[in-house]
């Protein structure tokens, strides 16, 4: 068999396929303008959360009583009310900036964790012996069976209601979701041969799980994840809600929509601009998780690689 | 000009993908009359189902294209007729037979349910329906067809299955059958059952039976004419004799050369030090019995084939023997110390000398990992054999060996053809220089010409390494070039074990006797002599 094509040379220096993988994928991003537009709109709201509350922090815990609920896109007051203000007549625009932080502490930690936890006991409940999986597998019931809000009501009364111990809390209710959807991938992937060839060379359960498992679990977890975030958000805020969450005047945007949600009628904004950072971060991190799976597969990276209308 | 049942004229067809424009066939033409045997021999990729597929509206239209040509029943254009004029012809004058019966028969309907159905769909009425839904059960050789109309699909065995489906391409006494590889996931033994069932049924209807194959063999045992595809393209049509014994066109050459069982059988050397030896090996699944007293030896350097049919235990074998399943008993010495029993740190060791190569290398090779990712995994494994300075220029090695170039090495599987990615995956082996590679079905999934290469392939490396093999087949003709001694096995049980020559030229046992009649051979006059000592053994 005679092979007529060849791959363009490249030189072998470890550096330049460095420098070149890195053009690579953002040329990739480059021919994906939605996964471009939701970078950026991350890289946005992650300088927010980062440099909002020392830029704006101020600002957006200011009262003005006589600008109440004032309406949007008018800068009468001043730039910062260009989204309007809340009931005590704090400027919006930064009250959503400086939010970010929160949020996205709360958000990214609790996915961050329930993911990495859920999947690590997902590899082991699909791999080990069928007595360890079925244990974690009835811990996993367990926390499904009682009801979440109830859990961290108990635990929040118990410990003081702060980030760390939300992000704690949230994660906890959350494991079982990755800890089932990992554990039914595995069961399916290692039946596949090639895991068996890799058995026969004699690599270990630790390189079978992490080498040829895993990367194949990877893009279903991530895309998970991302809904998970939007879901995390919203029941941050509803724990803000009952009073044991975030605790005034400290702000997350979950906790801004359910504070505006009685004045939908007479002030919709008040819950219209948190809820949309609240869609547009999630739907960004949908569209990238999009993007990432096909980028990261190799059958389906050519999709990305010619350009055009062909990717999704 | 006279007029044929079925006619294609000039058919073009192409499909837009990503990577361009695909010409599947272009400017194809032939024709199949009634009670005439046509078959389409081409390998993977030749086009050979897409003249089918566009007569039965199959192809998704985009991204197919008919660009051009004729498709003519009795007369009539079928790609111009109106949609439902058309609905009225497949099925009922025209249908198919496909190739894996169980993906195309409802899994939650009775056999009988899904056979009537059709001829009620068809404007029937119930009770004549189940008549002949039955008669048409008892025709096909249904065991105890009234029972079997009540039988749900997986009930039934592989051949088993191809009967039903047959049964229902003939509920509507259609004119023409399409008949896509219809025996190639069967047994051989099967196979010529299934083969002569159509034979039989084809001669008594007078329809005219379409059969797509890849397969010489089938060619010679019931094709009237054939039409050999390469590319898209017709390179050669005529009767099977004349395309066999007289082949015109270069490929037609090649294909019928690749042929297996033509060479000269090896001589095995005398006996020695056994590498491997066997013996009283047993594994049941409840009380299925998949192994039942296996016993052999395997010298250093030799090939051992295991021959059997599906469902033999020949793949348990394997699997106990690698220790992916853990045998009931018996003993299996490797130098002297038992697999069976080693434990999992001596067993670690041993991974290196036994190797194996499976039988689909789509799905052997994880698809995420480059190819040299995949060779230099050996060596992750197994630090010992080679420093890892020296590992590309080893994977350049080892793909030079199996026949493909360096450059190879950055690309994934899905990049290369199934031939290749075998290739690949004997490469793999390679890494960890085995004593003994496990071929299970290795070629079966392969085109013939591919599979002759990667015959050859092995048959190279044996001789230049000296690596031993047990080499899996369910195809006698396969491994008589290339075994030096063949086991024959039987619902978990040896039948017969030989050299080569003894088992293809003087079987002592029934069993033997009848794989070797129901293997086909491509040379018509061979083959009609075959059939005849298949029926005389049958008889």
């Amino acid at each position: 068999m005679t092979m007529t094509q060849t791959l363009p040379g490249t030189s072998t220096q470890a550096e330049v396929q460095q420098k070149g993988r890195i053009r690579g994928v953002l040329g990739m991003l480059w021919r994906d303008k939605f996964a471009l537009a939701a970078t950026i709109f991350l890289l946005v709201v992650i300088f927010c959360a980062v440099c909002g509350p020392m830029l704006m922090g101020d600002a957006a815990l200011s009262q003005n009583l006589r600008g109440r609920n004032a309406p949007p896109f008018s800068i009468a007051n001043g730039w910062f009310y260009v989204l309007g203000s809340d009931s005590l007549g704090r400027p919006l625009l930064p009250r959503v900036v400086v939010a970010a932080q929160n949020t996205m502490l709360i958000a990214a930690g609790a996915v961050l964790c329930s993911s990495i936890i859920g999947a690590l006991l997902g590899l082991v409940a699909g791999y080990a012996s069928s007595r360890v999986g079925n244990v974690i597998l009835r811990l996993a019931d367990v926390i499904m069976s009682f009801p979440s809000l109830l859990l961290a009501v108990v635990v929040l009364y118990i410990l003081a209601p702060s980030v760390g111990n939300l992000v704690i809390v949230l994660a906890i209710t959350r494991i079982p979701v990755y800890l089932r959807t990992t554990r039914a991938e595995v069961m399916e992937i290692r039946q596949r041969m090639f895991v068996e060839a890799a058995e026969v060379m004699g690599a270990s359960p630790a390189r079978i799980v992490f080498r040829h498992i895993l990367p194949m679990v990877i893009p279903t977890l991530v895309t998970i994840a991302t809904l998970d975030f939007a879901f995390v958000m919203l029941a941050e805020s509803s724990l803000s809600f009952l009073g044991i969450g975030i605790q005034p005047p400290q702000i997350t945007w979950g906790l801004m929509v359910s504070q505006g949600r009685q004045y939908l009628a007479t002030a919709w904004w008040l819950a219209f601009w948190p809820g949309l950072a609240i869609i547009l971060t999630t739907m960004s991190l949908n569209l990238l998780s999009n993007w990432m799976r096909i980028a990261l597969d190799p059958t389906q990276r050519w999709r990305l690689e010619i350009g055009g209308k062909s990717n999704g | 000009m006279a007029e044929h049942l079925l006619e294609v004229r000039n058919l073009s067809v192409q499909f837009h993908t990503a990577g361009g424009t695909v010409k599947a066939v272009s400017n194809i033409s032939w024709y199949l009359d009634r009670g005439e045997t046509l078959a389409i021999l081409g390998e993977s990729g030749s086009g050979k189902s897409v003249s089918a597929s566009a007569i039965m509206n199959l192809i998704d239209m985009p991204p197919g294209e008919i660009t051009n040509g004729q498709i003519l029943f009795e007369g009539r254009d079928l790609l111009t007729m109106p949609i439902g004029k058309r609905r009225m012809i497949n099925g009922k004058r025209i249908a198919m037979i496909f190739q894996d019966p169980l993906g195309h028969l409802n899994p939650v309907y009775t056999v009988g349910w899904q056979l009537v159905e059709t001829m009620l769909v068809h404007g029937a009425g119930r009770d004549e329906a189940e008549r002949r839904a039955l008669e048409l059960l008892k025709r096909v050789g249904l065991p105890s067809p009234e029972a079997s109309m009540k039988k749900y699909p997986h009930q039934f065995s592989g051949g088993q299955r191809q009967r039903v489906m047959i049964a229902m391409a003939l509920a509507m006494k259609p004119d023409i059958v399409i008949a896509d590889e219809p025996t190639t996931a069967l047994d051989v033994t099967v196979q010529a059952e299934v083969l002569s069932l159509l034979d039989e049924l084809q001669k008594e209807t007078g329809m005219g039976l379409l059969l797509i194959t890849h397969d010489l063999g089938v060619v010679a045992e019931v094709a009237d004419r054939v039409v050999v595809m390469n590319g898209g393209e017709i390179v050669e049509t005529g009767t099977p004799s004349e395309v066999y014994h007289n082949p015109q066109h270069p490929y037609t050459k090649k294909l019928i050369s690749a042929a297996p069982g033509r060479g000269a059988m090896h001589e095995p050397q005398g006996r020695g030090e056994a590498l491997l030896r066997v013996s009283g090996m047993e594994k049941a699944y409840g009380a299925f019995k998949a192994l039942d007293g296996v016993s052999f030896d395997l010298q250093p350097g030799e090939t051992m084939a295991v021959v059997g049919e599906s469902g033999s235990g020949k793949s348990t074998l394997a699997r106990c023997l690698l220790r992916l399943e853990e045998a009931d008993s018996g003993q299996a010495l490797w130098k002297g110390r038992d697999l069976l029993s080693m434990s999992r740190k001596e067993l670690f060791g041993l991974r290196r000398q036994i190797q194996m190569v499976f039988q689909d290398p789509t799905q052997s090779l994880n698809p995420r990992m480059s190819v040299y990712e995949l060779i230099s995994e050996a060596w992750v494994i197994h630090p010992e054999i080679l420093p890892k300075a020296r590992w590309r220029e080893r994977v350049d090695e080892l793909l030079a060996q199996v026949g493909l170039l360096p450059e190879h090495a950055r690309r994934y599987p899905h990049q290369f053809s199934g031939g290749q990615r075998q290739r690949i995956a004997i490469a793999r082996a390679l890494a960890l220089e085995p004593q003994l590679i496990i071929c299970d079905e290795a070629v079966s999934a392969l085109d013939v010409s591919i599979q002759a290469q990667v015959i050859a392939l092995l048959d190279k490396l044996r001789r230049e390494l000296k690596i031993a093999f047990i080499f899996i087949a369910h195809d006698l003709p396969v491994v008589r070039d290339f075994a030096d001694h063949v086991m024959v096995m039987k619902s978990g049980k040896v039948v017969e074990r030989g050299t080569a020559r003894q088992i293809f030229e003087s079987p002592r046992q029934d069993y033997t006797r009848r794989l070797l009649a129901a293997g086909l051979d491509p040379d018509p006059e061979v083959q009609q002599r075959r059939r005849l000592e298949r029926e005389a053994i049958i008889a």
